[in-house]
């Protein structure tokens, strides 16, 4: 992180929700960290005011799932399109996946890959692969790779599909202080499936990828970390019976978290029926019943985390047939204000398609919201920050960490404004990313961050990133 | 401007359907005649664009375009620029700004054909997507069930298929014939029993208005039409079936079968077959089978459907031909 714009900012006349409550105050900052808090905090002269009526002040949103393309995806995306993209939606940090070309299977790929996050505008903390080459066939050196401050191990966009290595790989990392993170689908039962296996997938005549490969690998890992006493976070999870899963393993007393993104949130399987492939991501958006199940699982606090999954891709590539395309979409710049819709408003105040047709899937159900905004902001931010271990002080390899707030004197300076009334249409040409791959294009959102402040610098203000 | 397309026998329904029988009946008609060509689309271009390979469809729509006196253009994927790595789209904005009105698509993605109607001014012609559809083979189907009722019964064609019972045995799962067949079949009133081994039927088709059945023996006296479909040797590598053989012994239309029919019971298979593996040889060469009045009836069909996508409402009603006048020398 560069020391620039650090200069003293009034984030003015909000309302600061964070971990320890919600109060109507102003936020002082000066050189990179909270000064003051309070409904009539004294600011430094010259300061730069932030208007902040009618907003959520919150400590800055950390993003457990990004993926920044960077290197060998640079058509998508890079560390830099990515990190400002995500300041656009209110993140100060992002946890950038591995499955790069080449992957981040080693120290030199992770110091390579940290030196490309120096100068993003956001705090870009880098994953290593859990094996060499992410083949699921030999453990990366995690030990290494931990030294040089990675803090979470993951195969993603495969999940570690050999039992025995897993159970290793959940082993050996035990010591290290550091978590796994396992995209979970069988191969075995998911390859060649371009969707949900289902009704809509019978229809429409696409291989599909059941909910059961998911849930499979989801129940054999509880039983390798029951096994090892590993450290496991659940990737996007997708299925209602994983969910499940997951909420009686906890009740039980095992130590695994768990994400789900927006996009499983919100939209089901129908989307599909226009073989546009920009719906097309893995796992494969699943049915209505589901997706209640995912939202009932955020809300409840089975799922820890609200994950975007940000998976640039160039529109030539979400230009091939349906099944030959690759799967995701990108998150970050809607993440936070289709979260809220899907959790936190009544289905009549959710917004929605603009003025195309009612796509069924899209925020279809509950009359009454699950959840206060508080504990989406949760989700979203400080339990992320302390399962990517970007809380603490320092960060993970010489950042700013203190992620996730209290929005308190002494805190880091990370923030995101969120204005709760404001109402946009998704435009995707007008976003940060270099890829347009976004479901939400054209649908109108309720609720939109208006600034993001990272260690003390104003990096987007009314909506538009200053660098 | 005001485009139509047949991506799914869904975009018809039972109007549209009736519609292209009525209007195949005509071009039946003319398909008899010396010189089996009417000017009805003459100056227009259809474009058959196949990324998979095919004869029997391909040429059977190339056929109904010239009968048609429409201008044609062939792509294959294997001769063409999709081999130098030319995307989908690329390749059909290309031939769309060569001035095609009409596209016929056939894909082994499920949707291409839709993504491609998304993408060009030509009308799209599902010819095949993948294990989605094969809109112009259930209206031939359609078609030939229609006429072979009618003979049987000693009647003129009607417009639906009512009371008929269908059973479309095989591989329904992989299969872009079935999904078309019973969306028609469906629409002009037919019952429809899926058989087949588990492994061989859709995930989920509870909202096909349609029955399953794993034991074809038991569901063969029940039925007016027994529908095959073709068996790929591919499905025992893919832990689907355990051998051909004992595939046959219970879903193939064996002679043994046949003997049990009824002898008004019609068969029908969509080609190409697989002769001892779906159906006996004997079978498909006997009385009740329909399988070459298929392939005749697909290019009348096809020219119903290039006729009606693009003749549009500027049509002239005397091109279509009702009896010798309208011929080109």
């Amino acid at each position: 992180m560069s020391e620039r714009g650090t200069g003293a900012l009034v984030v003015r006349g909000g309302t600061v929700v964070d971990a320890t409550g919600e109060r109507r105050a102003d936020v002082v900052v000066d050189a990179g960290r909270i000064v003051g808090v309070g409904p009539s905090v004294a600011a430094p002269s010259g300061a730069r005011v932030l208007d902040a009526s009618g907003c959520v002040v919150s400590p800055g949103l950390v993003d457990l799932h990004a993926h920044l393309r960077e290197p060998g995806g640079e058509a998508a995306e890079t560390v830099e399109s990515g990190a400002r993209a995500a300041a656009r939606g209110g993140f100060s940090a992002v946890v950038a996946m591995p499955n790069t070309e080449p992957p981040v299977d080693c120290a030199a790929a992770v110091r390579a890959a940290q030196s490309l996050a120096v100068g993003a505008c956001v705090e870009v903390a880098v994953a290593g692969s859990i094996t060499v080459g992410r083949a699921g066939v030999q453990l990366a050196p995690l030990a290494e790779m931990a030294a040089l401050g990675v803090r979470i191990f993951t195969d993603d966009g495969l999940g570690v599909q050999h039992s025995g290595v897993m159970r290793r790989a959940l082993e050996y990392a035990r010591p290290l202080g550091v978590v796994l993170a396992q995209h979970c689908e069988d191969e075995a039962l998911a390859a060649g499936g371009s969707m949900n296996e289902g009704e809509w997938s019978s229809l429409l005549g696409i291989p599909g990828r059941p909910a059961a490969a998911e849930e499979a690998m989801v129940a054999r890992d509880l039983a390798l970390v029951r096994l090892t006493g590993g450290r496991l976070h659940f990737l996007h999870l997708s299925s209602g019976r994983s969910v499940a899963l997951v909420r009686e393993a906890r009740a039980s007393g095992l130590a695994v978290t768990a994400e789900a993104t927006p996009h499983h949130l919100c939209l089901s399987d129908s989307e599909l029926r226009g073989y546009d492939p920009v719906y097309k991501v893995n796992p494969p958006l699943r049915s209505a019943r589901d997706v209640a199940a995912v939202r009932e699982g955020v809300a409840d606090g089975t799922v820890d985390a609200v994950a975007t999954d940000h998976a640039p891709h160039p529109r030539e590539s979400k230009d091939e047939p349906f099944e030959s395309a690759p799967p995701g979409m990108i998150g970050l710049e809607t993440a936070l204000s289709v979260a809220y819709g899907a959790l936190c408003l009544p289905s009549a105040e959710r917004g929605g398609p603009a003025g195309g047709p009612v796509a069924p899937g899209w925020l279809a159900d509950d009359a009454s919201p699950r959840l206060a905004l508080a504990g989406l902001l949760g989700a979203l931010s400080w339990r992320p920050a302390r399962i990517a271990g970007l809380d603490a002080p320092g960060g993970t390899d010489g950042g700013r960490g203190g992620h996730g707030g209290p929005v308190a004197p002494g805190s880091v300076a990370h923030l995101c404004v969120f204005d709760t009334a404001a109402r946009w249409t998704v435009d995707a040409a007008s976003g940060s990313s270099r890829s347009a791959n976004t479901p939400f294009a054209g649908r109108e959102l309720v609720g939109r961050v208006r600034h993001t402040v990272v260690a003390g610098e104003a990096v987007v203000v009314d909506g538009e990133a200053q660098r | 401007m005001n485009r139509s397309d047949l991506l799914s026998v869904a975009d018809l329904g039972r109007e549209g359907i009736v519609e292209v029988l009525r209007l195949a009946d005509s071009f039946a008609e003319v398909s008899e005649r010396p010189v089996p060509k009417v000017p009805a689309l003459r100056g227009r271009t259809v474009a058959t664009v196949f990324f998979e390979s095919s004869t029997r469809t391909r040429l059977s729509f190339e056929a109904a375009a010239k009968r048609l006196s429409a201008d044609t253009m062939t792509f294959t994927a294997a001769s063409s620029s999709v081999a130098k790595g030319e995307s989908v789209r690329d390749t059909v904005e290309t031939l769309d700004a060569m001035g095609v009105d009409a596209m016929v698509v056939r894909h082994s993605s499920a949707g291409t054909p839709a993504q491609v109607a998304r993408w060009v001014r030509a009308s799209v012609v599902n010819a095949g997507d993948g294990q989605h559809e094969h809109p112009t083979q259930a209206l031939l189907d359609c078609f030939t069930l229609r006429e072979a009722l009618a003979r049987r019964d000693g009647r003129p064609p009607g417009d639906d298929l009512a009371g008929v019972r269908i059973a479309i045995v095989g591989d329904v799962r992989h299969s872009r014939v079935a999904r078309s067949g019973v969306l028609a079949y469906r629409a002009l009133g037919a019952t429809v029993v899926l058989v087949a081994p588990p492994t061989l039927l859709p995930p989920d088709t509870s909202s096909w208005g349609v029955t399953t059945s794993g034991d074809l023996d038991e569901v063969l006296p029940g039925v007016d039409v027994v529908y095959l479909l073709r068996l790929q040797a591919e499905r025992i590598r893919e832990c689907l079936l355990p051998s051909l053989h004992e595939y046959s012994a219970r879903y193939a239309l064996t002679a043994e079968r046949e003997r049990r029919l009824a002898p008004e019971v019609l068969v029908m298979h969509p080609g190409p077959m697989v002769r001892g593996v779906e159906i006996d040889s004997a079978v498909a060469s006997s009385a009740r089978s329909l399988v070459t009045r298929q392939v005749r009836n697909g290019v009348a069909v096809r020219m119903a459907v290039l006729f009606r996508l693009l003749a549009g409402a500027a049509a002239d009603p005397v091109l279509v031909p009702s009896g010798r006048a309208g011929g080109e020398p």
